[in-house]
């Protein structure tokens, strides 16, 4: 408390603008010159704004209607106003600044990732992807799979009520692609994470523990990179029903692998580095150390390769409900949306070249992230 | 006076590698006082830094004590310990600090996380408390402002202020023995000398003994009260500081010191020992001294000699044949130049 107000003192008295500035988030750090900051945080509002504005009956829905999506949008959308104005209000009355402390190896990358602008636009896009599928129901007056009247809503072209179109059933595609990219995002990160964990903990042990250890699960790991991983996926989805879980489990299964090699690589390095055998000298087990002192050492890598991962894994995805092994219609994916509108590319483009835009967009803007966070957490500028 | 602080007897650190075994450490022993500084000198690769791995049982596979080495703390017999037992030593009991600073702390965690993490695993230390601490040792190790500096990390920090945060770590629990492997050896002279003044005040107020490893005779000499003298894995001589330094016996001892710079007087030509330190895989047979020592005849060759004496001792014929102390290394030296 007594911190928060010393930090108070140290700042000019503000005026009655830079005061009435809270009310709008953003205007505060424009009003300092930060304008990415400003500009963000803005947008964040009026985002917020306009889904109050323009959809409240679909929002009003949310109480009536109990479903979970739109229980998670509306909890995104506070969060989200939560953000805009909570951020707006702190710098614009004048909180604590960040207070005299170490700069970490993680706000210097941050501040190197942040000078990178093709990596920060990656950035937005991605937010701006994930945000869109949290709001979907709030987003889209249409439901992803009541089917049209035939007779009018058929293969509509691109307009202001249907902005990508409808499919031959008369959907809107994107309502479709809106939904379809909770499926697609959603298997990307679910499976990332499994595979950067499962990599994470066998690549740190085999790299810590070394010997016998590491020679069987090195030739495990080898034994999974080399099946291939189109066949293994087919092999499992024949002999379980193809779903969501399966899909999920397979891709995280197949992926940790090279997580798994990087890692050890990795902790092979760093088990040589001093700090380590200072902290066995300081008698610290080897399962503290390998928590406290080299999988924090390795965490930069790993997220580089776990962005690269979910750019990845989305095509992936994409590509196997493509093929109808993924997830089934009438639920939407990316892949299955395409695969809809195949038969029709010449008298309905509109159904395939959205979705494969939007897989575009993702797995760019998830290599242009990657490729920013491996700039920035580049090992040589640590120390 | 009972048991000394720290005795280790017959110390032998073996490596057994695919090919061949590879005596690192043969049958060294030597013993510490409290409040006592022991220096340890000797090339690179004669065993130093094997011997104080050892001590602390810190050496990976397949390096590993051979069998009838004893490392007693106080009446604890170290080797027989547990490794959970030597767990709680490490870092409580002795500590151990190392040559480089610059990468001896993580780089991802604050200086002030790091001391409390040596605190917290040993006293139990609750997060405040072990802040207080660590701010403590900080202000101990002569760093300003420890309380902002414990939330800075250790690339805001130099070298010598990274090994007096390392020196902070090591000394939290108040260990009663430190081991110093070469810690001022990456330092410039004058953070060296500072280093060496910290190590020495503290040594004096907390009454811990001291194992100082270096193979620079300068450094040894200023702050060590006895010395031992390492070659090929085994004590050579070993004495008080002012023994060795004023009088050494051993001819390897003799030759270190020829080999040292030293203000104040002029020298036409630094000398050298001629040779390096043979491979720990294959010592040469009898004094394992021989090849490089100016004095050596047949028997050397031939017999290893025994350590004789108890606080003074030398491992050499000469003991035995003294008046085979001819020649010696200024003959060598030149033999060398030509």
């Amino acid at each position: 408390m007594n911190e928060a107000a010393a930090g108070a003192e140290d700042r000019p008295e503000r005026g009655h603008i830079a005061k009435a500035a809270a009310l709008v988030p953003g205007l505060a750090h424009l009003l300092e010159g930060r304008r990415r900051a400003g500009l963000s945080l803005l947008a964040l509002a009026l985002v917020t704004l306009a889904v109050l504005v323009f959809a409240i009956d679909r929002v009003a829905a949310t109480f009536t209607t109990g479903r979970v999506d739109y229980w998670v949008a509306l909890v995104t959308l506070i969060g989200a106003a939560a953000v805009a104005w909570g951020v707006g209000f702190r710098e614009a009355l004048g909180g604590p600044r960040a207070r005299a402390k170490g700069v970490s190896q993680w706000a210097i990358a941050w501040r190197e990732f942040s000078r990178n602008r093709v990596a920060v636009l990656g950035l937005y896009l991605m937010l701006t992807l994930y945000l869109a599928t949290l709001l979907a129901p709030y987003l889209t007056p249409y439901e992803p799979n009541t089917i049209g009247d035939m007779a009018t809503t058929r293969h509509l072209s691109p307009s202001l009520a249907h902005l990508m179109g409808t499919d031959k059933f008369g959907r809107d595609v994107f309502t479709r692609v809106l939904y379809g990219a909770r499926i697609s995002l959603s298997i990307g990160l679910i499976a990332v994470s499994i595979s950067v964990t499962l990599g994470t903990v066998v690549g740190a042990a085999s790299g810590y523990f070394g010997r016998v250890v590491d020679t069987v699960l090195m030739r495990f790991v080898d034994m999974f990179i080399s099946f291939p991983r189109l066949v293994l996926l087919i092999t499992v989805i024949a002999l379980f029903e193809p779903s969501i879980f399966t899909v999920i489990v397979v891709l995280g299964l197949t992926l940790w692998p090279s997580t798994a090699r990087i890692v050890r690589g990795e902790v092979l390095s760093l088990r040589e580095r001093e700090f380590v055998e200072a902290a066995r000298a300081l008698g610290l087990s080897g399962a503290r150390i390998i928590c406290r002192h080299i999988i924090p050492n390795v965490l930069g890598p790993v997220i580089v390769a776990a962005t690269l991962g979910l750019g990845n894994i989305i095509l992936v995805e994409a590509g196997l409900s493509f093929l109808g092994l993924s997830v089934q219609p009438p639920t939407p994916s990316w892949g299955n949306i395409i695969e809809g509108g195949r038969e029709y590319l010449v008298q309905a483009w509109w159904v395939s070249t959205f979705p494969g835009l939007a897989i575009v967009v993702t797995v760019v803007a998830f290599n242009l992230i990657g490729d920013g966070l491996r700039d920035a957490l580049d090992p040589r500028q640590r120390m | 006076m009972g048991a000394p602080l720290l005795r280790v007897e017959d110390l032998r650190a073996y490596f057994h590698t695919a090919d061949g075994v590879v005596r690192a450490v043969d049958g060294v022993s030597f013993s510490l006082e409290p409040g006592e500084t022991l220096g340890i000198v000797g090339e690179s690769g004669c065993g130093k830094t094997v011997a104080c791995l050892s001590i602390l049982r810190l050496l990976d596979p397949p390096g590993r004590i051979e069998p009838g080495s004893r490392i007693m703390l106080r009446d604890r017999e170290l080797t027989a310990a547990s490794e959970e037992e030597m767990r709680s030593v490490r870092g409580n009991e002795i500590s151990m600090i190392f040559q480089e600073p610059m990468t001896s702390l993580n780089p991802v965690w604050t200086i002030g996380d790091q001391i409390a993490e040596t605190l917290r695993r040993h006293r139990r230390a609750r997060p405040a408390e072990a802040r207080r601490r660590a701010a403590e040792m900080l202000r101990l190790m002569g760093i300003g402002f420890p309380e902002q500096r414990l939330d800075e990390y250790p690339h805001q920090f130099s070298g010598g202020m990274r090994q007096r945060a390392m020196l902070a770590m090591a000394l939290a629990c108040d260990p009663s023995v430190l081991i110093a492997d070469e810690p001022t050896t990456a330092l410039d002279v004058t953070i060296q000398a500072e280093i060496l003044d910290l190590l020495a005040g503290l040594q004096e107020r907390l009454g811990m003994g001291l194992v100082f490893v270096s193979h620079d005779l300068g450094v040894i000499a200023q702050i060590a009260d006895r010395v031992i003298v390492m070659y090929a894995g085994q004590v050579v001589e070993s004495g008080t500081a002012d023994e060795i330094f004023r009088r050494p016996r051993h001819p390897y001892s003799e030759g270190l010191l020829r080999a040292t710079p030293r203000v104040g007087r002029k020298m036409q030509q630094l000398s050298v020992i001629p040779g390096s330190v043979a491979s720990p895989k294959l010592w040469p047979s009898g004094c394992r001294f021989h090849p490089r020592c100016p004095y050596a005849w047949d028997r050397c060759r031939e017999e290893l000699p025994v350590l004789r004496g108890e606080a003074r001792a030398v491992r050499c014929w000469l003991e035995e044949e003294p008046a085979r102390r001819t020649g010696g290394w200024d003959g060598a030296a030149l033999a060398e130049d030509r």
